[in-house]
Order: structure tokens, then sequence, then C-alpha cells
């Protein structure tokens, strides 16, 4: 397949993988964190991990939409969907997360809420012009990959007087939670991991721009290398982290040249700027509240917010107490250090949303990794 | 003296008619239907002897029965249609047995409304996928349910077959040390049908490989009669049926991502859809296990069959208590093909 093989070429791979084990230092250790969840998924799927020294460590970020959604939030979704007469539209794996009580849209739909699954915000508002007396909500999750899409559609309903469809807003923004993860004082008091580097997210980065990353590569004198998705995108972003690390220098640099640019998409960002504020403080899961961390609906465009539409409050909820997905999602633990991991936790029946998404560390690991847990043990 | 007439029923109108109520409903409606239609397309010895069941003679040794039910969407799909996928689905089901099928039956839920011209069109593909096969139908049931009670067509078969002598195969019985092959390219089914839901177009279409296997199977169980597994990898694709064999022979797999023949088309539908190719339904391939000394006259035979031309070995049998499917991915590393987690394509077969 042409434009992908390209960087999934094997003898590619054993030459940048030559180059960092050349470049890697025995002396230390290099524990990088790909904050996003699609290179969690990436880096599992074509066993990256085999192919770099054993001084050189990935660390999982929260870098998945559906993991760091706390259940609160999931729960309010799901009171949407039973309490008010509306379709609510969602993506796949928003389906299986569990809320309060190990209930979940997926357990909603079948009890007879109508739950939809689209592919993206602009299935829900054809289904909301379609079906003018229905009300139709989409709820909106995701980075500033999915935002622009999400404040695009609002603007068409603002323009069309699309009175009917309104938006559930959970986006989320990648450089406050990065800094969170680098530096927070909670942080330093649970023991954070230490992280030397950071593989950068991609597609996010094609909206944002990578200086959206110089600040916090600057405060917390860490390297952020931003990455695409195919291995030898990812390897060769490891390379950049580790001769940056061997060169004691803290800079934002862009392995993802085809897609990225410094500045971003102009038309992109102008959308989120029409349409969203940042909310004083978002509650993530794992992470707990980071301020200036997440999108509202500007006043102007209040009618098409779900949240005050419905008056849906905000109610902080229990996490299980055996879920370790906090810590997973900060990178202090491995997916196969919880103990219900792989037992009371599966992807059939998870007991939090890093088992749910592909992107989830957990789902990664168990779908792809697992055998190297027992390889390790026997040996 | 008067004779008494003939009662005179309008021909089913295939053009513009619609299946009602009364089809289903035992009268003169549904002896029509049963008349112009089934037994037109599906004539043989048995139905024409209009009973309720088809009596034949049984042969001796073991025999295989299986059924299988057919709710497709689309109906018309680039390179089949329910009508063909249920014979060959069904047959294929026997000859991974090792088994040859004899007789198939077929079982017809219609929606009220759905029109008699898509009903003659997949009827008719059935009649020519059994006659291809030289399986033939021979005994059905018709039932007609109230509009949006069903989804146009939903088709169950039946067949039975029977086993040749000596053959003995089994999902159970994959041993460390043997191969596994895979009878061509795979995923092109399930693309096909979601290409065309989601209408991708490639440049080059890519049609279901929709295709009966027995005759593939038989020459493959007179080349190497100790085939240990067969199956076709249908729900859930490659994937699903290796980690049945790893489960069922409690052995582990390990497969060689190079050595998997998929279209290019395939993997570029599959990149656009957010697919793996390995868990994407085939409905004419199968895979094979065997012993590892067999390997080579056993692809032989299959490369010399049209519908094992592209035959590949991809993989070896390990010992392994945790029955796991690795995989050696082209890129240099090493990982898991798990199980299929949820529902990657509804409605697929």
């Amino acid at each position: 397949m042409k434009y992908a093989d390209e960087y999934r070429d094997g003898a590619l791979a054993r030459v940048v993988a030559e180059k960092i084990a050349q470049a890697a230092s025995a002396q230390r250790r290099y524990r990088l964190m790909e904050f996003c969840g699609g290179h969690t998924h990436a880096i599992a799927r074509y066993g990256i991990t085999d192919l770099l020294p054993s001084n050189v460590n990935m660390i999982h970020g929260p870098g998945c939409p559906v993991c760091v959604l706390p259940i609160g939030r999931i729960d309010s979704a799901i009171e949407l969907a039973t309490r008010h007469p509306v379709t609510l539209c969602t993506y796949a794996d928003m389906l299986r997360v569990p809320a309060s009580n190990r209930f979940s849209l997926m357990k909603a739909k079948a009890r007879g809420a109508d739950v939809r699954l689209v592919y993206s915000v602009a299935d829900a508002f054809k289904l909301a012009q379609e079906n003018p007396l229905r009300e139709t909500v989409f709820l909106a999750i995701g980075f500033e990959t999915t935002a622009p899409s999400s404040a695009q559609a609002i603007c068409s309903a603002y323009r069309q007087r699309l009175n009917n469809f309104s938006v559930f807003c959970n986006h989320v923004l990648t450089p406050p939670a990065m800094a969170e993860i680098l530096g927070s004082a909670q942080m330093r008091r649970t023991g954070a991991a230490q992280i030397d580097g950071v593989i950068g997210p991609g597609h996010v980065s094609c909206i944002t721009g990578s200086q959206a990353y110089e600040s916090v590569a600057r405060e917390h004198r860490r390297p952020v290398v931003i990455a695409g998705f195919e291995p030898l995108d990812l390897m060769q972003a490891v390379l950049m982290l580790v001769r940056q690390l061997n060169a004691g220098r803290h800079e934002v640099e862009n392995e993802y040249t085809r897609a990225v640019t410094r500045a971003g998409n102009a038309k992109a960002k102008a959308y989120l700027d029409e349409v969203f504020e940042l909310r004083p403080t978002f509650e993530w899961r794992g992470l707990g509240e980071i301020a200036n961390s997440a999108y509202r609906l500007k006043p102007k465009y209040e009618r098409f917010d779900a949240e005050l539409r419905y008056g849906i409050g905000y109610r902080q909820a229990r996490e299980p107490t055996a879920c370790e997905c906090g810590r997973i999602l900060r990178g202090e633990k491995r997916p196969s250090e919880c103990k219900a991991f792989g037992t009371a936790c599966t992807p059939e029946s998870p007991l939090g949303a890093c088992m749910v998404s592909s992107e989830g560390a957990c789902a990664a690991h168990y779908s792809y990794g697992r055998f190297r847990e027992i390889a390790e043990a026997s040996a | 003296m008067r004779m008494v007439k003939q009662g005179y029923i309008r021909p089913l109108d295939f053009k513009n008619g619609r299946v009602d109520m009364s089809h289903g409903a035992g009268g003169r409606a549904m002896a029509q239907l049963i008349d112009e239609l089934f037994m037109r397309a599906f004539d043989n010895e048995w139905l024409r002897q209009r009973n309720d069941q088809a009596c034949f003679a049984v042969p001796a040794g073991r025999m295989v029965m299986t059924t299988d039910s057919h709710v497709v969407s689309p109906l018309f799909f680039p390179g089949g249609d329910i009508g063909c996928l249920a014979v060959h689905g069904t047959i294929n089901d026997v000859a991974m047995a090792g088994a040859r099928p004899l007789y198939l039956a077929a079982g017809f839920v219609l929606e009220e409304g759905f029109p008699l011209a898509d009903l003659k069109r997949i009827v008719d593909s059935m009649a020519g996928a059994a006659q291809q096969a030289g399986v033939p139908v021979v005994t059905g049931d018709t039932k007609v349910v109230e509009r949006g009670k069903a989804d146009g067509v939903f088709i169950t078969t039946t067949a039975v077959g029977v086993v040749p002598a000596g053959i003995d195969i089994s999902g159970s019985r994959a041993q460390p040390g043997d191969r596994v092959i895979v009878s061509g390219t795979v995923g092109d089914h399930g693309v096909a049908i979601m290409s065309f839901r989601e209408n991708l177009s490639f440049g080059t279409s890519i049609r279901s490989d929709s295709a009966a296997l027995h005759d593939l199977v038989a020459q493959m169980v007179q080349a190497v009669p100790g085939i240990h597994c067969l199956r076709d990898p249908t729900r859930g694709g490659l994937a699903t049926t290796l980690n049945e064999f790893a489960q069922q022979s409690g052995v582990g797999i390990r497969l060689t991502e190079s050595a998997i023949p998929i279209r290019p088309q395939v993997n570029a539908a599959c990149e656009l859809l957010g697919l793996d190719p390995l868990y994407v339904a085939n409905e004419g391939k199968l895979v094979a296990v065997c012993a590892a000394a067999d390997a080579e006259s056993l692809l032989a035979a299959m490369r010399a069959h049209p519908l094992g031309r592209e035959a590949a070995l991809i993989g070896e049998v390990f010992e392994d208590a945790y029955a796991f499917v690795q995989m050696q991915t082209a890129f240099g590393g090493a990982r898991m093909v798990d199980w299929l987690v949820g529902e990657q394509l509804p409605r697929i077969c």
C-alpha cells in the first residue's frame, strides 16, 4: 500500500534500531512517554519495544479520549439518554465504558434508550436534519483532533437554525495534561513516574501546531518530539529523543513534518476560537481536576449546549477500587502491574476505561502484548 | 356433461409483485410461490415428490450435518448475494470435516412487501450455486412475517455430507510442530461488503470471495489424508479461526505477518475503515493445519486447484499452555493476535 508501507518497512526499522542502540548510552535509562493512545496502539501492534534497547523504556500516557473521561461524565451521558426524550449519538468505544454501578451506555441502549453509533459528528448532524421533530445530541469526546469538527457542526447548526441538534461537550486539551503529568505537585507527592522525554501527539498537533508544546518543554525541561503513527515514525522519534537527552537539550522537535507545522491548522483553530471557551477546570480520570484543560460552548452558542439545554449537572463518581486506570494514565504503573488486569478486568468485561478503547493502554497490552509477561515469568 | 373448470391463478408477477402475508399462509398463494419460484429453480427428484421431507439412502460411514443462518446486509454485494452465500457457507461447513456434501435444505423468512423480483434473483442465484456445487436443495420451508419484523429475507440452510474413510479432521488435532496454511487472500468478503455499505471505491473493485470449497477439500484430503484441522475463516476472520484451533487443541500458534496473503485494495480499505484484515470475514477461503512433513504436498495440491492458487504457509504450531496466537510482525517485532473483542462488522453473512 503506497504511502503506508514505506513507513512499515522492516529493513529500515532495523537500520533505525541500530542507530538507537548506538546512540543510547549504557550508563543511563531513557524513560519516554508516548502521550497519545494512538501511539500506544501502534507500539503494541507492531511490536516496537522488541526493537528497542533494554534501557530505552516506553511509558504509556493518558492520550486516549475515552480513557480520560471521568465516570461522572459517562453517568451524565446515561442520564441524558434515559431521562430525556433524545437520540444520543456517540462513538462505538463509548458504549462499553463502565459507568457507576457497572452500568454503561450499551446497557442503557438495551433497556430502550435511543443511543446510536456514529463515525463522526457529521452523522449526528445529518440525523438531526432528517428527523426535525427529534432532539439529537452528539456526545462529543476527544482532544483538539475532533474538537474542530464539533465546532464546525455547531456553527452550521447555528447558521441553519438546526434547533433540534445539540452537543454534550467533553473536549479536552493536550498541553495542560502534558504539563500536569510532567510536573504537578500532586505527581511529585504520589511519586509519579520519572519521565525523561515525551513523544508528542501527531493528529492533535496537526491542529495545534508544534508550538503548542514549547512552553511545556521549556518549563519542565523535557524534550518533546511530535511523531506520526506509523512504526517508523515512532522509531525515528525515539532516536530524536535519545539524541536530545544525550545533548542535554529539551526542545520541541517535529518528526511528523509531512502533516504537522509549527503553527498548525489556522482554519480549524479559528473554528475552535469561534465556538469554544475554556472551562475554568475539568476533571480527568486519573489526573484529577486540571485548570483550563477543557472546552465548553461560548454563550453565543449556548442553545446547542446539551448541558444547559437539559440541565445536566456534574457529580463526581467513585472509581472501582480494584481499578488502577488512574495510575496507569499517569504512567506510574504498567497495565500488567494492576491486580485486576486480565482477571477481573478484560476487554469483554472491563472494570476501567483503559481496557475499553483500542487506544487504551490496558486494551493494547491485553490484545497485543500480554504474552510477554508469560515469557518473562518462565525465563 | 359439464366439465369442472380448472381454477385459474394469475402467474406471479416477478417484475413488480411483492411478498404478502398470503405467501406464507399455507393456501394457494403459498403453493403458487413454491411452484413458480422454488420448484422451478431448485428442480430435482426429491422436490418433485412434494413431500414435507426428502427421503434418501444413507451411505455407509460417518456423516456430518451442519446448519447456518444468513442475515447479510446488503442482500446483493459485489461478487455475490445472500443466495449463493447461503449455499456456499453451509457446503463449506460440511467440507471442513473433509466430507463430501450430499444434500441441502433451505428455510426462508420473508418480510412482507419484499419485491418478488429480488426474491427470484436470490433463489436463482442459490439454485445456480447449488447446481454448480452438485449439491441439490432437497427440502425447504417458507415463512412470511409482517413488514418491519425482518429485514427483507433471512435464509437458513442445512447440509449433510459423508466423510471418506480414514479422514479425521477436527479443530482439536493441532500439534506442536504442525504447519498452518491458508488457501488464499484474506479479508475479501468483509471488505467487499463494507466498501459497498460505506460507498467506498478503490479504482479496482473488491469482490466477495464467496465460493464452495468442497472440491478443493476433496483434492486436499486425497493428497494428504492426515490433515489435522480445517476451517473456513468466516466471521471473525483468520485470527478467530486460529484462536479457535489454539484453544481447542491447547497449543500456541505463531504466524509470520509477511507470509499472509492480503490484496493491496483490501489492505487499503481496512486502513481507511480502521479494520484489521486478519479479523475480516472470508466466504471462500480455508485454513489448514497439517504435520510439517505434509506441508509441501498439501500446498502443492491446493495450488493446483483454482480456489487454492494463492495458498501460502503462514505459520506453525508450538507448545503453549496459554493457547496464544502470536505473530512476528513484518516490522520486526512480536505481538499477539487475540480473540476479537465485541463486534467488528455486523451482519456480514
